[in-house]
């Protein structure tokens, strides 16, 4: 037998990987040939583009709510005067102008308490409480009139005047908050052990799934009115809420059903052993560990419920990109400017989409516990 | 003499068209320590997953605790409450702490105070050596923590009988006597226990009977020494000779 060593090597500190700026950069930037070019494409493509991008944007812009001057700059400059003069009508559609300060209250209300739910510490009954309160405050304040025989000493806006930012957040927050928990009863149904259940569950998803988003509002639109007797169907508002709800609780429950694939059969027999109920072991034991499992997937589906709500366009409902085409369409002065309008509400869209990505990145590490 | 705690009466099982258990009749008693050994597919898992209804069986009568296995979820679970079960892959709640692991079904399942949870899973903590892993996490841990903490799990809610499906059968060979000495402590302690293994040392050392099974079928039950030496059958001793050879 061959004799290695009498002690035992003590640890050693790892070789020094606290390199510079410099070193990184060589590693990086040039480590091989394709990456040298690479870079250096990429350096020559920015300095072609930031210039003439900065001049648009910037140098040769024009800031003023002044026609005439956009005009002037057409081609050469950006006119951010267009969202100077349209932002109001752009943020909240055909709302009542002097009353718009109603839907900014209730938008600052919903984003406020969204923001404050994103820490799992404050899930407690007393956010559950804020969100009806913050719900009953929103559809008060949006629709005025008598709530519930109450009078709110608001005057009346009906639903079709709604738009803009808050019928956006309003309908994308409602419609996540109520697929997510549809969409997790559908995907264990379709994992249920009775036929009937399973199979409901499977036709909701397949039929949902086979239609557009834009054939759905439709039919909620105009299609149900026409199948219920005069008077009894509900507000449009409502219809293409439930529409939304029910196209996307299908796609979130496909994801969800494919993180409740991933977790072993032992998991859920240890909890039966140990005597939990079936809905015990979904609630503790089953969904927490399914649900860590899709949470990219989840978000991403989010981010697309949001940005699908844009579509209810199409039924007359103006939402944020609604109201601006309503807002620059019909105006003549304003039209040739629609492309920074556009830029505007993309700058929102983005904001909130990477908001919600970036919480997508802090929750995964949450979850996980290796 | 007392009444059994567990009672088979010509319990038989498929898998399909395969016979996995046939005519078993056996009878436990509080207190005994029982092994399970055999060939792989011999039907030992299955005759330990049947007490608890985590597999069912279509015919016999099977009594555990005076109360029979059936469809009827409530007395599933009554059964269930008694009985707790360690499995070859721990089967630990990766997404919880170990105490959270422990504490889940006192909480959820008797509606203990969260408190008096935790109190009573660093009991059992402690009784298996791990009480300074409470904060971690399951996959934090060794194969032989993982499976202490999973008894100490299913010890929370003071179970009248303890099953062991091959619990060392997945750890490192180094970890498999640190789970041994747990479940030796408790053998000690008057635990009602089933135990199915390969731990033939261990079967000598604890066991009230030993069970051979084959095919299905239990072939031979008899006292460790009688089973070790004077094995009747032909088949327990050819398993056996392969054992130790």
């Amino acid at each position: 037998m061959h004799h290695h060593a009498s002690n035992l090597l003590p640890a050693r500190q790892p070789p020094s990987h606290n390199i510079g700026v410099v070193l990184w950069a060589k590693h990086n930037l040039w480590g091989t040939p394709a990456s040298a070019i690479t870079s250096v494409l990429l350096v020559l493509l920015l300095l072609w583009s930031i210039p003439s991008l900065l001049e648009w944007s910037v140098f040769h812009a024009v800031f003023l709510a002044d026609a005439d001057q956009c005009q002037a700059a057409r081609d050469i400059g950006a006119c951010w005067g267009v969202v100077a003069e349209k932002y109001r009508s752009i943020l909240f559609g055909r709302y009542p102008f002097d009353a718009q300060w109603r839907p900014l209250l209730a938008t600052l209300a919903l984003t406020l308490l969204l923001v404050m739910s994103c820490r799992p510490t404050s899930w407690n009954r007393y956010l559950a409480v804020a969100w009806i309160c913050v719900w009953l405050l929103f559809f008060a304040l949006m629709g005025g009139g008598k709530w519930f025989g109450v009078p709110t000493g608001l005057v009346y806006i009906p639903t079709d005047q709604w738009g803009g930012l808050p019928l956006t957040m309003m309908l994308a927050t409602l419609s996540i908050t109520l697929a997510f928990p549809l969409a997790i009863l559908v995907a264990l149904g379709r994992r249920s052990s009775m036929p009937a259940m399973r199979s409901i569950c499977i036709v909701y998803v397949e039929l949902v799934r086979g239609v557009p988003l834009i054939s759905v509002l439709f039919m909620a639109s105009f299609m149900l009115p026409l199948l219920l007797p005069t008077g009894t169907s509900p507000d449009v508002l409502i219809r293409v809420l439930v529409g939304i709800t029910l196209f996307s609780a299908a796609y979130t429950a496909e994801i969800v059903r494919g993180g409740l694939q991933a977790i072993p059969r032992g998991q859920i027999e240890a909890a039966y052993t140990l005597g939990l109920s079936y809905w015990q072991t979904q609630r503790q034991v089953v969904l927490p560990q399914a649900l860590a499992h899709v949470v990219p997937s989840l978000m991403n589906n989010f981010i697309a419920i949001f940005k699908d709500t844009s579509l209810v366009t199409i039924v007359s409902l103006y939402e944020l990109s609604g109201a601006l085409g309503l807002a620059i369409s019909g105006d003549p002065n304003w039209r040739p400017f629609k492309i920074e309008a556009y830029l505007f509400i993309t700058l929102i869209y983005f904001c909130i989409c990477f908001a919600m990505s970036r919480y997508s990145l802090w929750v995964e590490r949450q979850v996980s516990h290796r | 003499m007392t009444l059994p705690l567990i009672k088979f009466e010509n319990v038989n099982k498929w898998f399909g068209t395969f016979h996995a258990l046939r005519d078993i009749n056996l009878q436990v008693h509080r207190g005994e320590r029982i092994v399970i050994c055999g060939p792989s597919g011999s039907g030992k898992s299955t005759l330990l997953r049947c007490i608890n209804r985590l597999e069912e069986h279509q015919e016999g009568k099977l009594t555990v605790m005076d109360i029979e296995v059936t469809d009827d979820l409530k007395s599933i679970e009554r059964i269930r409450r008694q009985v707790g079960m360690v499995f070859q892959q721990f089967n630990l709640f990766p997404h919880l702490s170990v105490l959270d692991n422990l504490t889940l079904a006192p909480i959820w399942v008797e509606k203990v105070s969260p408190e008096q949870a935790k109190e009573r899973a660093m009991q059992q903590l402690v009784r298996v050596h791990i009480s300074e892993q409470a904060h971690k996490f399951p996959l934090q841990l060794s194969g032989g923590q993982q499976q202490r903490v999973a008894i100490a799990r299913a010890l929370c809610l003071t179970p009248q009988i303890l099953l062991f499906d091959e619990p060392t059968s997945a750890l490192d060979p180094e970890m498999v006597q640190e789970v041994l000495d747990v479940m030796t402590n408790l053998a000690q302690q008057g635990v009602t226990m089933l135990c199915v293994t390969h731990e033939m040392n261990f079967a000598r050392a604890i066991a009230d009977r030993v069970i051979f099974m084959d095919e299905g079928q239990i072939i031979e039950e008899a006292p460790p020494e009688a089973f070790f030496e004077h094995a009747q059958h032909p088949r327990t001793q050819a398993f056996l000779n392969r054992l130790v050879a």
